[in-house]
């Protein structure tokens, strides 16, 4: 379970959370939406340990995510970043499987290619891909390697930042499918961040909708439509006028 | 008006020390994951090579044409004093003491500390960074440390081959131009030049090292976001990593021979 306690954050003169309350129970799929520059990824990366909250507390399975020790810690995690992250410099064998070659998971070099290969399989992608270089994919396959990446130590948690951005419709549907099957299989908890609707409902179990720096709604999806919430209707029908500044 | 002057003096100076600040718990966070495991061979000796055994040529260029243009000028200022004979033995020691790890390392500087700068910049704004604290991996180990430690190794030796090859140029002009007998020249290179000449030398590019590699890393872990970041962080890494190599040159030097 992940639970987000009151948590604040500023950059600079910038308050981007303003105490942020969210709880995450374990095994659901979480998915928090909002507009552009409204704190998302903040909340992501404060969980993560990467953004430290200037106050509040984040728990994870009820231990303070800043008093745990990191390496056990992420070893549950596993998280696919919005751009793939890739490592340019690794075939994407060796990235799917980088967990798997170093530190407390590692295992014999055979042993993570066969994973890897498994792994890129689980998200439709042949074994002659293993061998080639991020750079030579594209942007649909790169954000599978991520995919798979993100699920070769069989992580508790998995995080997806925008995981459909920058994709064809036809490839956002398949990723959130894609993303849809592997939490249900893995049993794991799942937080995504996304603006993209047809996602929402894809993944989602439960919604949390975050605007100025506070989550504004949540709820489970089944009752995302007639939630009552102007903030929510406006941003779920993509209306220019309502609560919400459409320039910001 | 002077209150402005004098604000703009006062930001300039808070955002120097400040600097100076940073890069100084840099240092240290590099000197203290060094210390500790895991330690990446492989990443290591992927430095080495790019770090050393590549910037041979370059380093080897620059070190020629020094070399020979050294001779010729030693020898059109000796003739004044009738002192032709000094050019072997104020070639090697210039070269051994200074030119050669000095233009080895900024050379290196302009070819290494924008290289990591660019690479690992260019990490940071696609998350790469992010990504690899979530794979339980620590980029000061995973990254700065291999890069620093093998700039420090790779650096002496480099000076060292460049030192030989900037003799070198000095020799083939002293021979071919300037009227030299091949063996007097070598037996008056060698009869002149100290250990310590050399030592010296590579001392300053071990340090030289240090710095490329660090600043390097420095800047591309707080590059900005975007190609304009990056960029930045790039320009940012040579300008600063030459001005300390030229800055810790002259301190070592009045450390090692102002007796």
């Amino acid at each position: 379970m992940i639970e987000l306690r009151d948590v604040h954050k500023s950059f600079g003169p910038k308050r981007v959370l303003q105490g942020v309350d969210l709880v995450v129970p374990k095994g659901e799929s979480m998915v928090i939406i909002g507009g552009s520059g409204t704190g998302k990824s903040v909340t992501l990366k404060c969980v993560l340990g990467l953004v430290k909250p200037d106050q509040g507390q984040i728990l994870v399975d009820g231990q303070n995510v800043e008093k745990a020790e990191r390496d056990e810690f992420l070893s549950h995690f596993g998280m696919l970043f919005q751009g793939g992250a890739l490592f340019d410099s690794l075939p994407v064998w060796q990235n799917v499987a980088f967990r798997l070659l170093r530190g407390r998971l590692k295992r014999p070099k055979p042993e993570a290619r066969e994973i890897a290969i498994e792994k890129l399989r689980r998200v439709g992608l042949k074994p002659d891909v293993a061998d080639l270089f991020p750079a030579e994919l594209s942007g649909g396959m790169q954000k599978r390697v991520g995919l798979a990446r993100a699920i070769a130590a069989d992580p508790q948690i998995i995080f997806f930042d925008e995981p459909t951005t920058g994709l064809d419709p036809i490839m956002a549907g398949v990723i959130n499918e894609l993303i849809r099957e592997i939490v249900v299989e893995m049993g794991a908890t799942a937080m995504t961040i996304t603006h993209d609707m047809t996602s929402v409902r894809a993944i989602a179990d439960k919604v949390a909708m975050l605007h100025d720096g506070v989550i504004k709604w949540t709820g489970p999806v089944a009752q995302m439509d007639n939630s009552g919430d102007p903030y929510l209707d406006q941003f779920i029908h993509g209306r220019a006028e309502g609560p919400i500044e459409a320039v910001r | 008006m002077i209150v402005r002057a004098t604000a703009g003096i006062g930001r300039g100076t808070l955002g120097l020390l400040a600097g100076i600040g940073r890069g100084t718990m840099f240092v240290l966070a590099t000197i203290s994951a060094a210390l500790r495991p895991p330690f990446y061979i492989k990443e290591f000796l992927q430095a080495i090579l790019h770090i050393g055994y590549l910037s041979l040529p370059v380093v080897g260029l620059t070190a020629i044409f020094t070399g020979a243009a050294l001779a010729l000028q030693i020898y059109a200022g000796g003739s004044r004093f009738q002192a032709e004979a000094v050019v072997p033995s104020i070639v090697a020691i210039g070269m051994t003491r200074e030119l050669g790890p000095v233009l080895g390392g900024l050379m290196v500087a302009a070819r290494v500390a924008s290289s990591i700068a660019a690479e690992i910049g260019t990490m940071k704004v696609t998350e790469q960074i992010d990504a690899l604290v979530t794979l339980s991996t620590d980029p000061m180990r995973y990254l700065t440390v291999p890069r620093v430690l093998a700039a420090v190794l790779a650096l002496p030796v480099l000076v060292g081959v460049g030192d030989a090859i900037g003799i070198l140029g000095g020799y083939s002009v002293g021979i071919g131009r300037l009227g030299f007998n091949s063996a007097a020249y070598l037996k008056n290179t060698t009869d002149f030049l100290e250990f310590w000449d050399v030592a010296s030398g590579m001392v300053k590019g071990a340090v030289f090292g240090a710095i490329i590699a660090l600043v390097g890393c420095y800047f591309g872990m707080n590059s900005g976001r975007g190609a304009q970041g990056v960029g930045r962080a790039t320009k940012s890494a040579v300008v600063t990593a030459s001005v300390l190599i030229l800055a810790s040159n002259y301190i070592l030097t009045e450390a090692f021979f102002n007796q």
